[in-house]
């Protein structure tokens, strides 16, 4: 029997596990994952399950009854440790062998490592799993000092549900804006602003040099002062897992590189999908996505290709995040150059920002203000152009824009 | 707890016990209930959770939100009886709830 092999238990393995079988696969199927856990959400770990809102088992994607219907043999906690191509098989640590026919790297990201002295010091914490979460919770008390060292998606998620649960915040941002590489310049200002209403002390433009402390964090030094914290929150970004990639000789570059039906160039039998891989968009740039949607249509896509029915992917990608009482909500891709027009008055907390290009939208993003958000998402997938004029009208509803 | 029924788009029922707490949208998703995609995992950030709520059911769930209403507002296949499946929180009071869900959810 023919075999497909999945390697990374995460959102785009479970998706393609569910596509494969609806498709109709009716092969022997294989989920490999580095955590002891089956596939599980990983945007709630730094909002809800970080608070205590949501408990873990909510956190799976599917039951364990979803695997035992399709069919899936779960290899949970056996990291894959080498491709080999040419014998069509993948090495596990402490499970030999899997043959495959097919092939999908779901690998995810890891977080990028702080590297500066002291860095390894207890009380030091990074977000990406389960695990990281559950150390850090029980040291999340009322009136503890946490410095979140990047003022990204995750420090600013973690800094408001530290807030909200009575901790003394403080974000150490090396760039001059938070969120930069995600979000408009006037959405960082206006979350810059709701933290510190929030009662976050944020230091922008300060990089931490280092950590000290006798045998657990007591401090950091950043702009030539010494702070005192309890604890640490690292949030500086995740790098992609390729290696297996890499040394299995597949092309890569800041990720691994897939076509518009998720295939890796020169095996036939070896596809991607999710964070791991670099993609180029349908306006000719090359881009390595880090979502929710991403994970879910390339996992879609690839599943569809493997079965021998591709379709391309033209999916429009969107993301969002919570702080505080704010949805933020962003579809499409930002690019330097474009033309930004703001909708709504980001003092009532309702705002949209649309990022014009040659007449049409390539990216909003809308805070508390779904309108803007799902008409502008359909707007970027249908090209449809539009007059920067009427967008920052107000008084003309979103379904009447175009 | 609380026991909801729901129905696809092509007739077939089906019954699921869900925790107090959950979302009607995690009691399907958890249950093997097809029709019900959640790509979001219920931050009512997608619209793909939407149902079709039985009329005597309506009145004893909780109002929509904001949020919620603009959503479904751009969701495909919209009636009266439209809610995000995500959005509404299982009590006790909710035993018996019946929803059906939509032909598809893009």
């Amino acid at each position: 029997m023919e075999r497909i092999v999945i390697i990374g238990a995460g959102q785009a393995g479970a998706q393609a596990v569910a596509t494969l079988r609806a498709e109709g696969w009716d092969g022997s199927l294989a989920l490999v994952g580095d955590e002891p856990f089956a596939p599980y959400q990983r945007p709630p770990l730094s909002k809800a399950y970080l608070s205590g809102a949501m408990e873990r088992e909510r956190l799976f994607l599917k039951a364990r009854e979803f695997y035992r219907e399709a069919r899936c043999e779960l290899l949970l906690g056996h990291p894959a440790t080498a491709i080999d191509r040419i014998a069509k098989r993948v090495h596990l640590k402490d499970k030999g062998e899997l043959p495959y026919d097919k092939l999908l790297l779901a690998t995810g990201t890891r977080v990028r490592r702080c590297l500066i002295p002291g860095s390894e010091l207890p009380g030091i914490f990074y977000l990406r799993g389960i695990a990281d979460v559950d150390a850090m919770r029980p040291h999340f008390a009322t009136g503890a000092r946490l410095a979140v060292v990047g003022g990204g998606y995750i420090g600013l998620e973690v800094a408001a549900v530290a807030r909200k649960l009575g901790l003394e915040v403080t974000v150490f941002e090396a760039m001059d804006r938070v969120m930069a590489r995600a979000v408009s310049h006037p959405v960082s200002d206006f979350f810059a602003r709701i933290h510190q209403a929030g009662g976050v002390r944020l230091h922008l433009k300060m990089p931490v040099q280092a950590f000290e402390g006798k045998g657990r964090l007591e401090a950091l030094r950043a702009g030539g002062e010494r702070h005192e914290f309890d604890l640490t929150l690292i949030g500086i970004g995740v790098e992609p897992n390729v290696e297996l990639a890499k040394d299995a000789g597949l092309p890569c570059d800041d990720g691994i590189v897939v076509d518009d039906h998720c295939r890796c160039a020169g095996d036939l039998s070896v596809f991607a999908a999710g964070d791991c891989t670099q993609h180029t968009t349908r306006d000719g740039r090359s881009v390595r996505l880090e979502c929710v949607q991403n994970a879910i249509d390339q996992a879609k896509h690839a599943a569809f290709a493997m079965l021998g029915k591709p379709i391309s992917y033209r999916e429009v990608p969107w993301f969002w995040s919570d702080q505080y009482d704010l949805k933020l909500q962003i579809a499409g891709l930002a690019w330097p150059g474009d033309r930004l027009v703001m909708r709504g008055d980001p003092d009532s907390r309702k705002f949209a920002v649309f990022h014009l290009r040659n007449g049409v939208i390539g990216a909003v993003e809308a805070v508390n203000a779904a309108p803007e958000y799902l008409m502008g998402r359909k707007l970027i997938s249908d090209g449809t152009v539009v007059s920067p004029e009427r967008l920052a009208d107000t008084s003309v509803p979103m379904k009447n824009i175009a | 707890m609380p026991k909801i029924k729901y129905i696809e788009h092509s007739g077939r029922e089906h019954e699921a016990d869900v925790p107090v707490g959950w979302s009607v949208m995690e009691g399907a998703v958890k249950n093997l209930i097809p029709g019900i995609d959640a790509d979001c995992g219920g931050a009512c950030a997608c619209a793909t959770c939407q149902v079709y709520v039985d009329p005597a059911w309506l009145s004893k769930l909780p109002p929509k939100s904001d949020m919620e209403e603009t959503m479904l507002d751009f969701a495909q296949e919209l009636r009266p009886n439209s809610r995000l499946s995500c959005q509404i929180k299982v009590t006790p009071e909710l035993a018996g709830l019946i929803v059906q869900m939509p032909k598809s959810q893009h």
